[in-house]
């Protein structure tokens, strides 16, 4: 950090790109089938590299390895850098350190949707649909109302509005829940968030979306630093500061919302990993932004592996691993970090 | 703590067994006001001598009052009832079984079996004081106390019988005849019992021996919730030599019975057979199953060993356990032989 302030190093990008590689390979290995690391790199090479394999996997294996393990490996990498992008974004945005990326609604509408689906007991294939299309409803009726107001397009004015249409959401769906206690169950597995792959569906089904948000988000780091100084200060520099929060706003809703649609609610990774990274790099969203990708699709892919082994063969919920984790490391944030976020 | 495990148990019971109540059902004329005249006249006649003389109780349909112990501890039930409440689609099953239906005035929205049972919009898990005592019952059958539905129907002095899903088979029998004693139908209860008893021997009998016990997965949901041999439901599949593969997701009890699966440890174990309690809930079938990525090559899927089940004969514990086993007991043979 001797050099600028809020260029973004090479060996941080080189360090954090290194995290991902090793989440994927721990990822790959870890699990409660008894694949050996032998077995898995023999298959990777007979694979990929086209160099055959000593011990060929029986087809349970080979199922096991490309239809199930690896999918969810990369799907929790997809849903893990996106949730933690869109965090340190919203962060930025509401100059909010507990800003996190289900804020404005994004959660509630997608839990509504999903009740729904689940409730009316319409096709578990259109359960992502369901849950995408609340979660940008969500967000787009707390942004209405919030640029109702007189304020304007001011954060705390959005905030609000967002408390408000996430709260009546949640009411519309804990009665819809209530109705139908016999979904019960369904419902609440999948607000706990789960990385449950079909093949490579998920990942397919969410990619687009998410590629397309975090390009927007990266295009627009800088002007998250400016935005950071104040509305006032961002617009004397130029800056038009409600087109900026809409735009940051509205990718990062993407984003969030295509990762909730395929893995439920998964807590904290939109608030710790940003934060991580400002004790470590620094505030300056330069930095943040493309580093929150990688090291929220390091943390999650993690995450996952202490899911499916912690209890093996049982499984955790990733949202109890991401917030039995998450929460000690945020009281420890607050403590250690005498800055203002 | 225990309340909030029994709770989470109950609704891992019950959340397969929401079909809508059936509407070929009663008629929304037949509940209480209509029935409930006729009933009280019948009982009047006999109700009177059974209380003021129980000296001269040689029958046995009129030994009331009567003392019936169960698991949360001893109910008085004063007089034979006729306006029975039953808030548990496991004890209106086992209230028709025992010859009691005719008794029934309500069942909760869940009670969808017999076609006959009076089911009514009355919720089940969360019960509403005044919405049962509308329909002025003598008595009341849950599988639980959310809290104030014993001291709430107590003050309002209506004895209610709790009865806790079944753990072990004899459990069954114990709660049916709880609700035989109860209700005046001591012996049809034990008939009813002794029937069940004998198709379970000569279904477990019919069961080949095998050196090598099958293997199963008892699916409750597609996310791969499941029940361990420690359950209810895995003690049947026990009866018949079965080898439950989630034993060793939950050893030491944490997840009462009920472990969620990593699929990919199913795939591994390949269970010889797969039986589907996620048919109605879930919409899960044969074909969904085998269109899963990566369970084509299992060998339940090969053999056209995946068996679809009723959501809700699998989760409830009452009469209806012997044609599950009778089911589980086909599937066992077909696929040994």
């Amino acid at each position: 950090m001797t050099s600028h302030p809020s260029r973004l190093p090479a060996r941080w990008v080189v360090t954090a790109s290194a995290l991902v590689a090793i989440a994927a390979a721990v990822g790959v290995m870890v699990g409660p089938a008894s694949l050996t690391v032998g077995n898995i790199i023999g298959a990777v090479g007979d694979r990929w590299l086209g160099i055959e394999a000593t011990v060929p996997l029986t087809p349970a294996q080979d199922a096991i390895l490309w239809d199930i393990r690896l999918p969810r490996v990369v799907l929790g990498m997809i849903v893990g850098g996106g949730l933690a992008v869109s965090g340190a974004a919203y962060q930025g945005v509401f100059r909010n350190p507990l800003a996190d990326p289900f804020l404005l609604g994004v959660a509630a509408g997608a839990g509504l949707g999903a009740t729904i689906g689940i409730v009316f007991g319409l096709d578990r294939a259109l359960l992502p649909l369901l849950a995408f299309v609340g979660a940008v409803a969500g967000v787009s009726a707390a942004y209405l109302l919030g640029f109702s107001l007189r304020t304007g397009r001011s954060a705390g004015a959005l905030l609000l509005a967002g408390v408000a249409v996430a709260a009546f959401l949640t009411a519309v769906q804990t009665y819809l829940q209530q109705l139908n206690s016999d979904a019960l169950r369904d419902v609440y597995s999948w607000i706990l968030g789960r990385l449950s792959t079909t093949g490579w569906r998920e990942v397919v089904l969410v990619l687009p979306y998410v590629a397309i948000g975090i390009a927007v988000l990266l295009a627009s780091r800088r002007w998250l630093d400016v935005l950071a100084l104040g509305d006032e200060e961002a617009s004397a520099l130029g800056l038009d500061v409600g087109k900026t929060r809409t735009v940051v706003i509205a990718a990062a809703t993407l984003v969030t919302a295509a990762s909730v649609a395929v893995s439920g609610l998964i807590a904290f990774v939109g608030i710790i990993v940003p934060h991580i990274l400002r004790l470590l790099v620094g505030t300056s969203y330069r930095r943040l932004i493309p580093l929150s990708i990688l090291g929220g699709g390091a943390f999650l892919a993690l995450a996952d592996v202490l899911a499916r082994s912690i209890q093996q063969p049982a499984e955790l919920p990733i949202g109890v691993v991401t917030a039995f984790i998450g929460a000690p490391f945020f009281a420890l944030v607050l403590r250690t970090s005498g800055r203002q976020p | 703590m225990t309340r909030t495990a029994r709770w989470l148990l109950l609704v891992v019971l019950l959340a397969a067994c929401g079909v809508e109540a059936s509407p070929e059902g009663p008629a929304p004329t037949d509940p209480p006001p209509a029935s409930e005249p006729a009933a009280t006249s019948t009982v009047a006649t006999t109700s009177p001598s059974a209380t003021s003389d129980p000296t001269t109780t040689t029958t046995t349909p009129a030994a009331f009052p009567v003392i019936v112990a169960t698991s949360a501890g001893d109910v008085e039930v004063p007089a034979r009832p006729v306006a029975i409440v039953s808030l548990s689609p496991t004890a209106t099953e086992m209230l028709f079984a025992v010859g009691a239906g005719d008794q029934v005035v309500a069942a909760d929205s869940f009670s969808n079996f017999p076609p006959e049972a009076p089911t009514t919009d009355l919720a089940a898990i969360t019960p509403n004081i005044e919405a049962i005592l509308a329909f002025n019952p003598d008595l009341v059958v849950a599988s639980f106390d959310p809290g104030d539905l014993v001291s709430g129907l107590a003050a309002a002095g209506v004895p209610v019988i709790i009865q806790d899903a079944a753990v072990v088979l004899d459990d069954v029998y114990v709660q049916m005849e709880q609700l035989g004693l109860a209700t005046g139908n001591p012996e049809p209860a034990d008939d009813a019992i002794a029937e069940i008893r004998s198709r379970i021997d000569r279904a477990v009998a019919s069961v080949p021996d095998l050196d090598q016990p099958l293997t199963y997965y008892h699916e409750l949901d597609s996310s791969f919730f499941t029940a361990t041999s420690q359950t209810f439901i895995g003690e049947i599949y026990g009866l018949l030599g079965l080898e439950n593969i989630a034993d060793a997701a939950d050893a030491d009890g944490t997840a009462f019975g009920f472990p969620q699966l990593s699929e990919e440890f199913i795939i591994e174990a390949d269970p010889d057979l797969i039986f589907l309690a996620d048919t109605i809930c879930c919409g899960q079938t044969s074909e969904t199953v085998a269109s899963r990525p990566g369970w084509e090559s299992l060998t339940a899927v090969v053999e056209g060993q995946v068996i679809e089940l009723d959501d809700d004969i699998a989760s409830r514990w009452g009469p209806r356990i012997v044609d599950y086993l009778e089911i589980v007991a086909a599937a066992v043979a077909e696929a040994a032989g």
